[in-house]
């Protein structure tokens, strides 16, 4: 049975809002019948205001997708349509005190159940072209469609690529044998053939190997930067180019990231908004020191600071 | 609160007896049994005893027959690829479409190496098209491979039959007894079944011992290649204390077998009866005339199955379900769609599966909670208003 937070359980034997809603001037069905999930939500918003002033739903689904719907009624209650429309799945999710990875797609419905409400509202069609696969990625909640779409988007090749890319496999690596699949799939359709992470990490090595100036054996220091060939300004720049390049994503989640300090191989980041005590955050940091490592060419430490050091 | 454990087909309590009979080889029966001296010479004996024990509950001809293995997945994977590697000129395999994953996946794994697998299909009742097979059989097959009883439905399939066409035909055949053996009568040295499967903790054993059944003369080449055990046909020091384990639960459901087909019998009937007497839409899956003694999977319409579960938890009752949700998959139980059931009700199947131990009085408490969980679901469906499924069509986009 899954590990369900005691919020998700308690808002699933006692859901908040459940039914029909006489009076409903938005009403948003949602849900993939296969995968076991329906939702139907619906509002009642002053057009004067556009205050949501009563929302209600009816779910078809499972323990989570009972609680997500409870818990998104409750959210969005009292907030302008606008307001509302900016509440993201994390958020529903968090309100929750979490989700399992496998159960996110219960988050991500109340947030389409909501857009499609809205747009029933506001006379519109509201259409989604929302595909998803089969859960991949356990750690990382990382299914086989959006896996397929970014490998064929970026041209990827090998494990390590997607994990860069979508995170899936950058945790315990039990799923890397479906990742390869998924590779060999796009790749053979390509003409390609599949290479395994080992093949390219040696190839890699060699390479740089070939590149890599050895310092003279009596040379008694040599200097990080020495090693990776870049000054310091060039380091700084290089990071400060990773963290505003990963910063969309995370404002996208409602959080960020902003560059501290650098001291050595320690790189200091603070993580503000949602990414603050998110259960994801050091997920979040993995991938970023992954990018960051690339970039450089040289191991660093990506740490956390939840205060700007004091010089 | 007093729990009802009604998910046997899962697992099962070990039996207090057959605990009691294992322990000893934890801990003054510690011996190898392939050691020369007294302390594994004392275990060689047990292992014998209890390979005896298994072949009386099978019927098997001869004790070297049961090869000991470490679970139902290791057994049948052993089956499947043995017949591949002892037979490289034959390329396909005979399965059906509601196996359980021990059997799909690896097929699906050997698909991807070049291997044919015919997979029979099943009607509404979970029952095969014997035409069909027989027609498929060939000089081409490796093997078949068919489950006794579905773990799901409790459906059986004539497997004793099909082992006799696929004899004439020449092709050898191995069943998944999982969940049939302990529940039904066995008699393997009269049927023409090459290789079983079977799982100790479906039988009041613990988990982590499985046999494979090999029938004297049958084509083999082991998966697990090293030491001498089990004659070589499955190499790695002996679960010395499961196996004995294994024994004397084979022992005791031979003596329960029938109380398994009557008492255990009686008490799901009344169950089945006691619920669909009071709730509408819903119904049971399989064939109800031919299934296992001890199982029955009931769709409830209109609502999904991992709710029914959490809700029926709180009550203290434990069951299963053939929803995604519950295996964390995009799609219901492939058992429940071979069977063209709608998503409708296939995310709403719930299994109970009774055993030995159940009582009148737990069965009589499942009857009485479930009318309010089921009510209570379809309250908050959207497919259900006003004591009925909603006229106009629930039709959510991206279905």
């Amino acid at each position: 049975m899954w590990n369900y937070s005691e919020k998700v359980q308690e808002h699933f034997f006692n859901p908040r809002n459940a039914g029909e809603l006489e009076g409903a001037n938005g009403i948003g069905d949602v849900g993939s019948l296969s995968c076991g999930d329906a939702l139907r939500l619906m509002i009642h918003v002053d057009p004067d205001t556009e205050v949501i002033l009563d929302a209600r739903f009816q779910t078809f689904g499972c323990g989570s997708a009972i609680a997500s719907s409870s818990a998104l009624t409750e959210i969005i209650k009292g907030k302008t349509l606008d307001e509302a429309l900016q509440v993201s799945n994390q958020e529903i999710a968090d309100f929750l005190d979490g989700l399992p990875p496998e159960k996110m797609h219960c988050s991500v419905m109340g947030r389409e159940a909501l857009q499609a409400a809205v747009a029933n509202y506001r006379g519109e069609v509201w259409s989604d072209d929302h595909e998803e696969g089969a859960l991949v990625c356990k750690c990382f909640a990382v299914d086989a469609v959006l896996i397929e779409e970014t490998i064929r988007a970026n041209n990827l090749t090998t494990v390590q690529d997607v994990s860069f890319y979508t995170k899936a496999g950058g945790g315990c690596s039990a799923c890397h044998e479906g990742i390869e699949d998924i590779l060999n799939k796009v790749l053979a359709e390509k003409g390609q053939a599949f290479q395994s992470n080992v093949a390219r990490v040696q190839a890699d090595a060699e390479q740089a190997l070939t590149q890599i100036e050895m310092p003279p054996l009596s040379t008694p220091q040599v200097t990080e930067a020495a090693v990776s060939g870049l000054s310091t300004l060039q380091r700084i720049r290089k990071i400060e180019a990773v963290i505003e390049a990963v910063r969309p994503q995370l404002q996208r989640d409602k959080g960020d990231i902003e560059l501290i300090d650098v001291v050595g191989k320690a790189v200091y980041v603070r993580l503000t908004g949602a990414c603050t005590g998110c259960q994801l955050a050091s997920v979040t940091l993995s991938g970023v020191q992954q990018q960051l490592i690339e970039s450089l060419g040289e191991f660093i430490h990506l740490l956390p600071v939840t205060k700007s050091p004091t010089a | 609160m007093d729990t009802i454990y009604l998910d046997n087909n899962a697992t099962t309590q070990v039996d207090p007896l057959v605990v009691q009979a294992m322990l000893p080889y934890f801990t003054e029966q510690f011996g190898n049994p392939s050691s020369l001296h007294q302390y594994g010479n004392r275990v060689g004996l047990a292992l014998k005893h209890a390979r005896q024990q298994i072949q009386t509950l099978l019927g098997a001809e001869h004790d070297t027959e049961i090869v000991f293995t470490s679970c139902g997945t290791e057994s049948d994977s052993t089956a499947i690829l043995s017949a591949l590697k002892a037979q490289p000129e034959r390329r396909e395999i005979i399965t059906t479409v509601v196996e359980h994953p021990a059997i799909l996946s690896l097929c699906e794994y050997l698909e991807k190496d070049g291997y044919t697998v015919h997979y029979l299909t099943v009607d509404g009742k979970g029952r095969l098209d014997l035409e069909h097979y027989q027609a498929l059989l060939s000089d081409q097959t490796a093997i078949v491979s068919v489950m006794w009883a579905n773990n799901e439905t409790g459906t059986f399939f004539p497997v004793l039959e099909m082992a006799e066409m696929a004899s004439q035909a020449g092709v050898m055949f191995h069943t998944d007894a999982v969940q049939a053996v302990g529940k039904v009568p066995i008699d393997l040295k009269n049927s023409k079944i090459d290789m079983l499967s079977l799982s100790g903790h479906k039988l009041h054993a613990p988990k982590g011992i499985g046999v494979l059944y090999l029938r004297r003369g049958t084509r083999f080449r082991p998966l697990l290649r090293g030491g001498h055990q089990e004659r070589g046909r499955r190499a790695g020091t002996e679960n010395s204390a499961s196996i004995v384990a294994l024994g004397k639960a084979a022992e005791l459901a031979l003596h329960s077998m029938k109380h398994e087909n009557t008492v255990v019998k009686v008490l799901r009937d009344r169950l089945e009866q006691g619920i669909l007497a009071q709730i509408q839409h819903a119904f049971v899956t399989g064939d109800p005339d031919n299934r296992l003694p001890n199982t029955c999977n009931i769709a409830f319409e209109y609502i999904e199955g991992e709710s029914i579960l959490l809700l029926l938890n709180k009550h203290g009752i434990a069951a299963s379900s053939g929803s995604a949700c519950t295996s964390g998959s995009l799609e219901p139980s492939h058992v429940m769609r071979a069977m063209g059931l709608p998503y409708t009700a296939a995310h709403g199947t719930v299994r109970f599966s009774l055993s030995r131990y159940t009582t009148e009085a737990e069965i009589d408490r499942v009857i009485e909670v479930m009318p309010g969980i089921i009510a209570q679901l379809r309250s908050l469906s959207p497919y259900w208003k006003n004591n009925a499924p909603v006229q106009e069509a629930f039709d959510p986009a991206y279905a």
